[in-house]
């Protein structure tokens, strides 16, 4: 069982939704409340934990415990609980391995990040998101890039992508898979989806 | 294990589902898969998620597979933006964007035939804008209130009762009262659906009528009425925010109107075939998969002359 994060605790801000056990609806809202946070998590992450090669293993934790928790109760601000639950995380973690690796204090303000609700109604933000995707796409390798580009820019299939570039079918796959790895890691963690305090 | 090694299973798993032959069997192994752990499903979800949005890059087909970089359309507080007609590439953008200048108190988004574009408000708020859509958004300080010139949009409103969240289309005005709901405007024809909460259409002075989750409004001229949906239908007419567009049980000639919303290629559809049945899940841009289908499910003609593709018996 997840332990609860403290700020969820502490001010009850627990949606007052019966149990949620439909997992349809827990991925949605997964997709769409916590991924573009992803950014902000990681940060979090990189911020407060000294060795970033466990940073994926953290992230995958966080989700796990976030997901977990949605399974029983949609948390009402996601923002909160996903920060909590990685700030928990981490304290479970240097409790477990008595190390040390926390650098600062673990605290929201210094990300600037906006805990309150927003301000004023301005539009802060317009997801230009075929920009934001071509720019994804140039940061891929360019073997992956050329092959995501055909399949998703001209939609072709892996027999034609491996035939227009001579390569295997096998090969076509392997970029592939190393492409929807790659721009999940671009796209969820861009900075530019943080909405920071104005 | 590692979250990299799940992340690789999802990743295949995701790659065969889109490029390989996908049967039933392999949709029940991908099931267990999920099943057994929360980290293989939250992995999934993940990698789902963003292979997903690269979709809309489908969008640049036929564009020049080099985009010049660094465009950054003015995004002040008049700016009108514009997002690229299909083949017409990003530079227009910039261009477009710093020559309109209009209306000084709304900013304009508008998204072109195929688009879809994603708003956030400060509020919390979203608007998805769905193909060939024009939004306009107040920008004065203490109010909120869009107004849909054209096409539709989807609003996920944060409800905040001390300022009401208002659209205003084809002249009527539909008042958030917590909610996520579609606007569609057609011609003279203007739908509602509520997928949660409530919204409240003003209708006039003594007329006011709420809406409720599953509740749709069809509004032509001064006629109203309101029909209730089931929870199907309702995601079938959201299937655009995935990418997607889903027929259930609706003419073939009803089917082609649809995809002609999304495609700069039309189907034209010979009135002999137009009554047909059809129904499916396809990609928007999936015109020539639909096509096929129809030559080789329905037994009907199939041509290609130019932008157009024609079926007939």
């Amino acid at each position: 069982m997840v332990e609860t994060p403290d700020i969820q605790r502490g001010n009850g801000q627990k949606s007052d939704m019966s149990a949620d056990t439909d997992p349809a609806r827990v991925d949605a809202w997964f997709d769409r409340e916590v991924l573009p946070l992803e950014a902000l998590l990681m940060q979090y992450l990189e911020h407060n934990w000294r060795n970033r090669s466990d940073l994926p293993d953290l992230r995958q934790e966080v989700y796990v415990r976030v997901y977990q928790a949605a399974l029983e109760n949609i948390p009402e601000k996601p923002r909160q609980f996903l920060i909590a639950t990685a700030r928990n995380l981490l304290i479970d973690r240097v409790r477990h391995e008595q190390v040390i690796p926390i650098e600062s204090a673990a605290d929201l303000e210094t990300l600037g990040v906006a805990v309150d609700t927003p301000g004023p109604e301005r539009i802060v933000m317009a997801r230009d998101e075929l920009r934001r995707l071509q720019a994804a796409l140039d940061r891929l390798a360019p073997r992956v890039r050329e092959v995501v580009v055909l399949a998703r820019i001209e939609g072709l299939g892996r027999s034609e992508i491996a035939q227009r570039l001579s390569i295997s079918e096998v090969t076509v796959s392997s970029y592939l898979t190393q492409g929807i790895c790659a721009l999940a890691d671009i796209l969820h963690g861009e900075p530019s989806n943080i909405r920071r305090s104005t | 294990m590692s979250a990299r090694n799940i992340e690789a299973q999802a990743a295949e798993w995701i790659e065969r589902r889109h490029f390989g032959q996908w049967s039933e069997e392999d949709q029940s192994q991908l099931d267990i898969w999920l099943a057994e752990a929360i980290a293989h499903r939250v992995a999934y979800v993940r990698l789902n998620s963003s292979w997903q949005r690269t979709g809309r890059l489908a969008a640049l087909r036929g564009a020049a597979p080099e985009m010049p970089g660094g465009l950054s359309p003015q995004q002040g507080r008049h700016s009108f933006r514009f997002l690229p007609r299909l083949a017409a590439g990003l530079a227009i953008v910039a261009a477009v964007s710093t020559y309109y200048m209009l209306h000084n108190n709304t900013t304009t988004y508008a998204t072109t035939v195929g688009g879809r574009e994603i708003l956030s408000l400060a509020d919390g708020s979203q608007i998805e804008l769905n193909t060939d859509t024009i939004l306009r958004v107040s920008n004065r300080t203490g109010t909120r209130e869009v107004w849909l010139d054209k096409g539709e949009a989807y609003f996920r409103i944060v409800h905040d009762a001390a300022h009401p969240f208002v659209v205003t289309a084809q002249g009527r005005r539909i008042v958030d009262l917590g909610t996520e709901f579609t606007v569609r405007r057609e011609s003279d024809r203007l739908q509602i659906s509520v997928v949660e909460g409530r919204v409240r259409m003003e209708e006039g002075a003594n007329k006011s009528p709420v809406l409720a989750a599953g509740d749709s409004a069809i509004a032509t001229g001064s006629a109203l009425s309101i029909s209730r949906k089931d929870t199907r239908a309702i995601s079938s007419d959201l299937a655009w925010r995935r990418g997607m567009i889903m027929f259930d049980n609706i003419t073939l000639g009803e089917a082609a109107a649809e995809f002609n919303r999304y495609n700069r290629t039309q189907i034209v559809v010979d009135p002999a075939a137009a009554h047909m049945k059809v129904a499916g899940t396809f990609p928007i841009n999936g015109v020539k998969g639909f096509s096929d289908l129809t030559r080789h499910v329905l037994g009907l003609r199939v041509e290609t002359r130019g932008q157009e593709i024609i079926i007939s018996r």
